[in-house]
């Protein structure tokens, strides 16, 4: 088995620790994506698996074999930089032969595999055009193109989409998703865009000062976070504070909740999506029902956000707009946070 | 001609304003000291005297022996060969230098500034002090080991080429510099997870990139070195005179401005088309 696997692999730059003891595991043809704020270490992380960077400490094993000291241009795997990095001073077929004409391919194997490759791109037009000539989208795929000319070991990518515009980089990530599935290549990406990592991970890293915050599938990482930070990273969420009273009763400013999971006893964050609020009018009644006094209501149309007031914390609540008017500031409303959706960490 | 920004022919003055200060300066110290040159280029040279207006080819036509035509070839081939050893230096040299840190690179761009304050004269005169057999670098040689007993490297070719190169490398540092530190470090990264050793990818994407570049730096130290006069006088025997040695010459010292005219207008041709060759190689490679 094609496995990627990272032994506690630690990079120092001076006194500062990029990435401090990272183990992870990378199954053949997964899609994982190391996500984190920018200065988490992410990229270095990357640029360590590619042999860009020495880690300071630690290994990294590849189908069994140590790969820590194997230089970069021996690894035999594609990487797609974040300035795109194509060759300015050769055209479109060029840069994608490059790696070809590295190997002393013949010139009919390295034409025939760029058409090749130029097809998956669905660009199959622009072999002979400059890569001045080309737009962001095409250089996007050129790169990828070009990343792929020799069936990489790993696939790795570092914010690949980050130049581009919110609509092209939507449907570039599902066509990167599909060409991945489609050649079954075991692939790296970073990124800082949740979004874009929920859309084409099979798992992501969740990573903050250079440290491993938790990895899984996203929807695992989304309902189930392990910590504050990811709770806060990943999507939005409601942090509150307060204490845990034991038998999974939580208090809370405005009240108190029924969360199961959480510590029995000391200060803790609960978390909570805001599209699992409910929001009624009135006086609280029932059970994990908090008061509180709307302040703010955006209505975009397709969702309309609600931000409520409780005894001085602030939860924003997201539903969509079932006809009836929705709230408006001043209003004094009953917040109810169901228990099966509630997340409790130590704070 | 149409302006961009407008779409429309410029017509009135104040349309022509922004050309007209650029204008005027070629006009004054360009195309008015050239023509002046053009004309007394067909004048006649009085002996005894200075030059009478008149219209002869004469001047040209004495060009026409082998004489000048070995002179002319031996200076053309001269600053070919320092212009490709300025830049085959020159440009690893700021190749690394651009890998530095930052303050180390100010460093070096001032001392290398420093240099091109130095006159013609003084880098003649040290570098045939520095080759010579009394006080020379080959009494270094010898203290080492490496010779039996001092030797005499000037007046020589070498000597010569040594000198126009050591004025030429911090023009072509200076013009190397801005293209090779804005090169994206990525480039020669990618090359390599490409499976480029970083010689490989040296040589096919930072020279690749920097053609354009290169072809600059090796036109700008040719047409310099093209120019040098007094070194080929203090570094070179007399079979090593340039053209340029011939027009000083034959302009200050035989007092024939007319000749002298002549043989500056035409090594300015010559070196022009050789210039254009260039380019035009150049840019059927890169197209």
């Amino acid at each position: 088995m094609s496995d990627l696997r990272l032994e506690s692999i630690v990079k120092r730059f001076g006194a500062v620790t990029a990435v401090d003891h990272v183990d992870l595991t990378v199954p053949q043809g997964r899609f994982v994506c190391l996500l984190g704020p920018s200065g988490c270490g992410k990229t270095t992380l990357l640029r360590m698996i590619a042999g860009l960077e020495a880690p300071s400490d630690g290994r990294l094993i590849l189908d069994g074999e140590d790969i820590t000291a194997q230089p970069v241009h021996r690894r035999g795997f594609g990487m797609v930089f974040q300035s795109l990095a194509l060759f300015p001073h050769l055209t479109v077929a060029e840069n994608v032969a490059y790696a070809l004409s590295i190997r002393g391919a013949d010139k009919a194997a390295q034409r025939a595999r760029v058409m090749e490759l130029l097809e998956l791109i669905q660009l199959p037009d622009i072999a002979e055009r400059q890569v001045s000539q080309l737009s962001g989208g095409q250089r996007q795929r050129v790169a990828i193109a070009r990343a792929l000319a020799v069936d990489p070991r790993l696939f790795l990518l570092d914010e690949p989409l980050s130049a581009l515009d919110a609509k092209l980089r939507e449907a570039l990530q599902v066509e990167l998703r599909l060409l991945q599935r489609r050649l079954g290549v075991t692939t790296i990406l970073v990124t800082h865009d949740q979004r874009e990592a929920m859309t084409m991970a099979d798992s992501i890293v969740v990573m903050d000062r250079g440290q491993v915050q938790q990895s899984g599938s996203p929807l695992e990482i989304y309902r189930n976070p392990a910590n504050a930070f990811v709770a806060d990273f990943i999507g939005t969420s409601n942090l509150l504070d307060g204490r845990a009273r034991g038998a999974g009763r939580i208090e809370l400013p405005g009240g108190e909740v029924v969360a199961p999971g959480g510590p029995e006893s000391g200060a803790v964050t609960a978390s909570i999506r805001p599209e699992d609020l409910r929001l009624s009018a009135g006086v609280p009644a029932g059970a994990n029902c908090l008061s509180g006094e709307v302040v703010f209501v955006r209505d975009v149309g397709q969702t309309v956000e609600t931000h409520v007031d409780c005894a001085g914390q602030r939860l924003v609540a997201v539903a969509i707009p079932e006809g009836d008017p929705p709230f408006s500031s001043g209003d004094r409303v009953a917040v109810e946070l169901p228990a099966e959706a509630i997340v409790v960490f130590p704070a | 001609m149409r302006s961009p920004e407008t779409g429309r022919t410029p017509r009135t003055l104040a349309d022509h304003a922004p050309v007209i200060y650029p204008a005027l300066m070629l006009l004054v110290f360009f195309v008015v000291p050239f023509g002046i040159m053009l004309t007394i280029s067909f004048f006649e040279r009085v002996p005894g005297g200075f030059y009478q207006p008149t219209f002869t080819l004469d001047n040209y036509g004495r060009f026409l022996s082998a004489f000048f035509g070995n002179v002319l070839g031996f200076s053309l081939g001269l600053s070919a060969l320092a212009a490709v050893i300025c830049v085959g230096l020159g440009f690893p040299f700021t190749y690394l230098l651009t890998r530095l840190a930052r303050k180390r690179q100010i460093l070096w761009l001032v001392f290398l500034l420093s240099v091109l304050s130095l006159s013609e004269v003084i880098v003649g005169f040290a570098w045939s002090t520095l080759l010579s057999r009394s006080a020379g670098l080959s009494n270094l040689l010898v203290a080492a080991g490496l010779l039996e007993q001092p030797e005499s490297w000037s007046p020589g070719f070498a000597a010569l080429l040594i000198g126009m190169c050591y004025l030429a490398f911090p023009y072509t540092v200076l013009l190397l510099y801005p293209t090779l530190v804005r090169l994206d470090r990525e480039l020669v990264e990618a090359a390599m997870t490409m499976g480029a050793s970083p010689l490989r990818a040296f040589f096919t994407v930072v020279i690749g990139a920097s053609r354009n570049a290169i072809l600059s730096g090796l036109i700008l130290a040719f047409v310099f070195t093209l120019g040098i006069y007094l070194l080929p006088q203090l570094l070179g025997r007399p079979q090593h005179w340039t053209i340029s040695v011939m027009i000083t010459d034959q302009a200050v010292f035989q007092s024939n401005l007319p000749f002298g005219a002549a043989m500056a207008l035409f090594l300015m041709l010559v070196s022009l088309s050789l210039v254009g060759l260039t380019l035009l190689l150049g840019r059927r490679k890169a197209a």
